[in-house]
């Protein structure tokens, strides 16, 4: 009997705590969002799967030719804000995101823009590996060839040579192009569809852990893709490691249960936190 | 069984291996046991399929076989073509059976009495006269010889042949009479009587007469209609199940669809035959007993089958597989085609072979719209009179004529051969599509 009071109580308090974090006051982020002549520009950013809020009141600027790290612990909503930059959240039921996304001050949540347009404008690398089950060749050459980017087949070997070149993955399928994408190991799973995204040459890049199922040495190769990647191209990269976030990133983003916490220079972030969350989360105290 | 006592651990719990290891044994009991009730529920699976086919094959593979009389007939010229202008009319009309009747009447002289004469035409099938004709029509140069002709034996005569006819039997209650035996034995010994191949199993419609009746005319009528619900049903079952899985909007509507099509796929077959009949041929006007009308209701019945198996097709290809594609910036239609929809192809087809099987045996429903009337003419289109195999099976299996039922029998068995031809197929492509790479 006891420990059933005992249960239901721990029951009641478990609930008002979530309701207490529920109603929490929207939260300030600490640091400046903005950048001069930004890529993408996101304002009074929320999202809702169902009744549940993921991101609460995002404010966050992606400028050009940089790389925007963003890290916090396990669902704080990292993916979900990102999957919000090319409208991948579309395709769940019952998610919802309001406030005003933009790139190149156009809204991409507008009734005018294409989302298939958009998608091809901001490419997306996956948290987990999802190739097609079609050979390595034909994985790297889908979105060239749907969209038409190539004219000739010559041109499109070419691009899928230096698409997976660049993602460090040509010599070790080059004599296997014919064969499945799903066959080979994770890791270079995860590579041919980095090879697959960057193929479409989008403006801006979106990758989701790209590295957590890569050995030092392919996470290497992929900072230094990313890294000559900026020259062209905004990437927005969710890690991990505050050591990969270091090394390749100009600008950090703090998230912690829905909320943008603190963003500023990767430097700034990393040797000088503003905020306690995201000074314990550093030090490893939390997360 | 010595049980080695619990090693206790210094925690003063005992040792997890030694508790994991005293429950191994209940545990792979436990598996053998199942093991042996999956074996035995196989076993006799398999015993019932043995058993229905065998009891079929013996009672039908003798209707892969007839009987046939070598009869000498003369083709006089002047009873087939008097005027000998060798035109394709005056063959045509000529009185075949009387070239039989005196071709016997030559064999056995000795019967001379009206009533025997009859009797003794008898033994010979009354397809018979068609089958010279034909002859004749395809060696118009032998007409005036007198030429060896294979004719089919009547379906008492079959019978006996095949030893359906027990010959100790008193005569009153025999079918065929003692006189008629004699006949059959004196041509067994010259050798007038063989039993050959039936082709006209195979290449006749249906018949009053046993020896006559073939399938074709079935088969052909289970093709047309089959072949019209595959391509009605396989694209507007799977579309409808793209639309719904992929496109449609979660609200009230389309839960509604969902179910009433959980719904009609348990609709019993022969309301679905209503419908046609009041639908197609009532308000359409569309020609009763057609494969037409058949493949509409057949559609209507197997789509429930097809669009669920399609959706679940549909909801199992991995959702990672879809991002993929829209993340690369395809279009839903083209996430749809060049990606799910292979992957989910072969669900789809299994759905779909299943729907066609179903349709392939159904009975019920085409009682309704007349495909059960007795048609000769094998179908030559959609629109043409037809029946289908298992309406014909139940025809003939209703029939009192003995030669009736080894003819089902070898029916079912054509039946069963085209099930299988439809399922290999529906292999052979569901592996096409499974390269899963
Ligand atoms: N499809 C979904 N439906 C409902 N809730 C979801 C869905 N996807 C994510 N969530 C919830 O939204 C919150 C944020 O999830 P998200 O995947 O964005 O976390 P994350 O920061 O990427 O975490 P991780 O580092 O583990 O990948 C989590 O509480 C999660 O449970
Ligand atoms: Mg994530």
């Amino acid at each position: 009997m006891n420990t059933m009071v005992e249960t239901m109580n721990r029951v009641t308090d478990a609930l008002s705590a979530v309701e207490l974090a529920q109603e929490r006051a929207f939260c300030q982020t600490v640091g400046d969002f903005t950048v001069p002549n930004p890529r993408m520009t996101c304002r009074d950013v929320e999202v809702w799967y169902g009744p549940k809020q993921a991101i609460r009141r995002v404010n966050l600027d992606i400028g050009r030719n940089e790389v925007l790290s963003m890290i916090g612990p396990s669902g704080c909503g990292k993916s979900t804000f990102l999957r919000c930059l090319n409208r991948m959240n579309d395709t769940i039921p019952g998610c919802r995101v309001t406030g005003s996304i933009k790139l190149d001050g156009q809204d991409i949540y507008d009734k005018k823009l294409d989302p298939v347009l958009l998608r091809a404008r901001v490419g997306m690398v996956f948290q987990k590996p999802n190739p097609f089950p079609k050979s390595i060749y034909e994985n790297v050459a889908y979105g060239p060839r749907i969209h038409g980017l190539t004219n000739s087949k010559a041109e499109l070997d070419e691009l899928v040579e230096t698409s997976l070149r660049k993602a460090g993955l040509w010599d070790e399928v080059k004599d296997r192009l014919d064969q499945p994408g799903t066959g080979l190991s994770g890791g270079q799973q995860q590579r041919l569809c980095i090879a697959r995204t960057i193929a479409v040459a989008p403006d801006v890049i979106l990758m989701d852990e790209p590295c957590s199922a890569l050995d030092p040495i392919a996470t290497a190769i992929i900072e230094e893709l990313i890294d000559e990647l900026r020259a062209n191209y905004s990437i927005v990269i969710v890690t991990h490691s505050m050591q990969q976030a270091a090394r390749v990133s100009q600008r950090t983003a703090y998230f912690h249960l829905g909320d943008l916490i603190e963003v500023g220079e990767t430097n700034q972030i990393f040797t000088n936190p503003q905020h306690k969350l995201t000074e314990d989360y550093i030090t490893g105290r939390f997360g | 069984m010595n049980k080695p006592a619990p090693q206790i651990t210094p925690t003063g719990r005992p040792n997890p291996v030694d508790i994991v290891r005293a429950s191994l044994k209940r545990r792979y009991a436990r598996e053998r046991r199942f093991r042996w009730l999956g074996a035995t529920a196989v076993l006799i699976g398999l015993l019932c399929v043995v058993l229905l086919f065998a009891d079929i094959i013996l009672k039908g593979y003798t209707a892969f076989q007839q009987t046939y009389i070598r009869l000498p007939i003369a083709l006089e010229a002047e009873s087939i073509d008097p005027e000998g202008t060798g035109a394709r009319a005056a063959i045509e009309d000529a009185d075949y059976l009387a070239l039989i009747r005196n071709a016997l009447f030559e064999l056995f002289p000795e019967v001379r009495d009206r009533q025997e004469r009859r009797l003794l035409t008898s033994i010979v099938s009354v397809g018979a006269p068609n089958l010279v004709r034909e002859y004749v029509l395809a060696h118009p140069d032998r007409i005036g010889t007198t030429q060896e002709i294979w004719v089919p034996a009547t379906a008492d005569i079959d019978m006996l042949m095949k030893g359906h006819i027990n010959r100790d039997l008193p005569e009153a209650e025999r079918r065929v009479k003692d006189q008629t035996l004699g006949w059959i034995d004196r041509l067994a010994a010259e050798g007038r009587i063989a039993k050959r191949f039936n082709t006209p199993f195979f290449v006749n419609g249906t018949s009053r007469e046993p020896e006559l009746a073939g399938i074709a005319g079935a088969l052909m009528g289970s093709f047309y209609t089959l072949l019209l619900t595959l391509i009605l049903s396989f694209p507007i079952g799977v579309g409808a199940a793209i639309y719904l899985e992929e496109f449609a909007p979660r609200n009230r509507w389309t839960d509604l669809i969902e179910i009433n099509i959980n719904n009609l796929a348990a609709v019993p077959s022969i309301v679905f035959g209503l419908l046609g009949l009041a639908v197609f041929i009532g308000f359409f006007g569309m020609p009763r007993s057609t494969p037409l009308v058949g493949a509409l209701v057949l559609t209507l019945m197997t789509l429930p089958t097809i669009i669920i198996a399609s959706r679940a097709a549909l909801k199992s290809v991995p959702p990672s597989i879809r991002e993929a594609a829209l993340g690369v910036g395809a279009s839903s239609l083209q996430t749809q085609f060049h990606h799910v929809l292979p992957l989910a192809m072969p669900g789809m087809l299994t759905g779909t072979i299943i729907g066609m099987a179903q349709a392939l045996g159904e009975t019920a429903p085409l009682l309704m719209i007349g495909m059960i009337a007795f048609i000769v003419d094998i179908p030559q289109g959609f629109t043409d009179m037809a029946t289908v195999l298992p309406v014909q099976i139940y025809l003939w299996a209703d029939s009192p004529e003995r030669g009736f039922v080894e003819r089902t029998s070898a029916a079912i068995m054509v039946l069963l051969a085209f099930l299988f031809a439809m399922n290999l197929a529906a292999v052979l492509l569901r592996r096409r599509f499974e390269r899963r790479w």
